[in-house]
């Protein structure tokens, strides 16, 4: 490791400590805005992973957790939690697997198409599954794991993501991304395995947003087909990969931050104004802030140095 | 043969949506995920003007094509060129109008819901029973049919057989080499947007005629128009044409079959049939 990596570190290490105890204090907005904030944190990181280097723009994100969510939500009757959440990351690596076949040895847009449909498939499907058995649409999740265990939980998977991106940038598998995500002509011609390399990345990005789901599932206690497919996460997710920047392991966390302290302050106000202002996110992120904010802070972290 | 004749029903109204759809891609190059908005808009025009002048939706598509038209050609020269000219590669247009569209379609959304709200509209026009072999049809999705037929024929006359449709295909081939022989790229690329937005926007009217709409289905229209262009092929206008019917059969196949809630589900397995066995189409040339 060089001096940077270990300076970066160590500074991820204190702000993972510093997080890990606000569930001590007894304020229950932070722990909810907390757990909302860790959750969108490992979402979007693990977004960027796949597709900060490669530019293909998922919006699997939400059938992923819902995916993990409903896994959970059939099982908890019949096996232990942390079996099922092995289970649902073990489904959600397969779709996700069958997923990438299927479209990523083609260009963008239809990966892009394909994933937006995703989860209103899936959900279709479990609906329709649900009324042909005659159960009921709703599932109950009921365990004991309380709130501050889900936070802890959600930063212990983001220390893990962060490790697997900061692993992944060095290896060859990383460096083969970047090829692909500048020229992929050039990424064939260079023998790379293009459709590989991009479906284990989207592989892992979306293991790790089926985990999400499962972990998540305790919290709402009442899961819906409705609720975990929804499509505005993905949405959400994008944006606020984006907004920080999608380029650097650390960019997701500078977005997911103060978007969504401003989003549940602007959904409070305005509860029905939602989708206008998220569209109004989506043409600020493209117009105004293309880099994100780790585009613009690394710009004039290089203009000060340059000047001193 | 009631799929039959519900599938051909289905599909004419599906190729003049997705006929909208491949102007915009083919042509102008924007993958325009704010297409099913633009869509229901036109629904909704058609409502208010159904109800609030007694306007019939055939009529109204007069109003509203233009209306559309106008409306698609400022979202092209605000939004979408300054993208098209900050693009250094055809992927980072991509990206860039995928993102981009997807953000206006949310403002259509948004504001389509502050103005009529959340709920579910239709409104009853020549809602007559009209037997076709023992099978009753409602007359307005027979006219829905008759009228997007209309519009498509004169869609594809217009491109194959007159000088400014040659031009717009011109575009759609090679824009560097329509350049060449003197065509302004940029405007037809903007008219290309505007025409595919009336397109659209008239689909909608006639969509209004037989079915229900909300503020936020738009994206349904997007995905099947989506499907619909891919199926049949990115610029092949015929295979635009043959996909809409092959989707419209598919859907009413399986609605009537097994479950009406499972029609997404065959779309999308139409989806994963031609990436997997033919990407580029039915009727799309294999590239390089």
């Amino acid at each position: 490791m060089t001096r940077t990596e270990i300076r970066n570190f160590l500074i991820t290490i204190v702000l993972f400590a510093l997080a890990a105890l606000i569930p001590l204090s007894d304020s229950g907005f932070w722990l909810s805005m907390g757990i909302t904030i860790a959750t969108y944190m490992v979402l979007s990181t693990s977004w960027a992973l796949f597709s900060g280097p490669t530019h293909y723009i998922s919006l699997a994100t939400g059938a992923f957790y819902g995916i993990g969510m409903f896994t959970v939500g059939v099982g908890i009757e019949l096996l232990p939690y942390w079996v099922l959440v092995v289970v649902a990351a073990v489904i959600g690596a397969v779709v996700a697997a069958l997923v990438g076949l299927a479209t990523l040895r083609l260009s963008g847009v239809y990966f892009v198409i394909f994933t937006l449909g995703l989860a209103e498939l899936i959900r279709q499907i479990v609906t329709w599954v649900q009324t042909t058995m005659g159960s009921s649409s709703g599932l109950y999740v009921l365990t004991n794991i309380t709130e501050p265990i889900i936070f802890w939980e959600l930063l212990i998977l983001g220390i893990i993501v962060y490790f697997i991106g900061w692993w992944i940038n060095r290896s060859r598998l990383g460096f083969a991304l970047r090829i692909i995500g500048n020229d992929e002509v050039v990424a064939v011609h260079s023998g790379i395995n293009t459709a590989a390399a991009k479906i284990i990345l989207f592989v892992v990005s979306g293991t790790v947003a089926t985990i999400v789901g499962a972990l998540l599932a305790p919290r709402l206690s009442y899961i819906e087909s409705s609720i975990a497919f929804s499509p505005m996460l993905s949405f959400i997710v994008v944006i606020t990969a984006l907004l920080g920047g999608a380029q650097r392991l650390w960019g997701p966390i500078v977005g997911v931050i103060p978007f969504m302290l401003v989003w549940d302050f602007l959904t409070a106000t305005f509860p029905n104004q939602t989708t206008l202002m998220l569209g109004i996110c989506f043409l600020l992120v493209v117009y105004a802030i293309p880099n994100g904010f780790a585009g613009l802070i690394e710009k004039y972290s290089h203009r000060l140095r340059g000047r001193t | 043969m009631e799929i039959l004749l519900g599938g051909i029903l289905l599909g004419g109204t599906y190729a003049l949506i997705a006929m909208g759809l491949q102007l915009q891609y083919g042509v102008a190059r924007i993958m325009n995920l704010a297409n099913g908005e633009v869509l229901v808009a036109g629904s909704f025009g058609a409502l208010w003007l159904f109800t609030g002048a007694q306007i019939n939706p055939i009529l109204a598509i007069v109003l509203l094509a233009p209306a559309a038209y106008i409306l698609n050609y400022f979202i092209y020269l605000i939004f979408l060129r300054p993208l098209v000219r900050r693009a250094k590669s055809e992927g980072q247009l991509e990206v860039d109008s995928i993102l981009s569209t997807f953000g206006i379609s949310f403002i259509f959304i948004g504001l389509l819901h502050a103005i009529f709200g959340g709920e579910y509209f239709n409104y009853e026009y020549l809602e007559i029973p009209f037997e076709i072999f023992g099978q009753a049809y409602g007359v307005n999705r027979i006219i829905a049919f008759v009228g997007a037929a209309i519009l498509a024929a004169l869609l594809y006359i217009w491109l194959t057989h007159t000088r400014s449709g040659l031009r717009l295909r011109a575009v759609s081939v090679t824009p560097s080499s329509a350049r060449l022989v003197g065509i302004d790229v940029e405007r037809t690329s903007a008219m290309a947007f505007a025409l595919g937005g009336a397109v659209t926007a008239a689909g909608g009217s006639l969509i209004s005629m037989f079915d229900t709409f909300d503020a936020s289905i738009g994206v349904v229209f997007t995905m099947k128009a989506l499907i619909i262009v891919i199926l049949g092929g990115v610029k092949e206008i015929r295979g635009t044409i043959v996909a809409a019917f092959i989707l419209g059969f598919a859907e009413t196949a399986v609605a009537t079959l097994i479950d009406p809630g499972l029609t997404l589900a065959a779309a999308f397995l139409l989806f994963i049939l031609v990436l997997l066995f033919r990407p580029q189409g039915l009727f799309g040339r294999q590239s390089s």
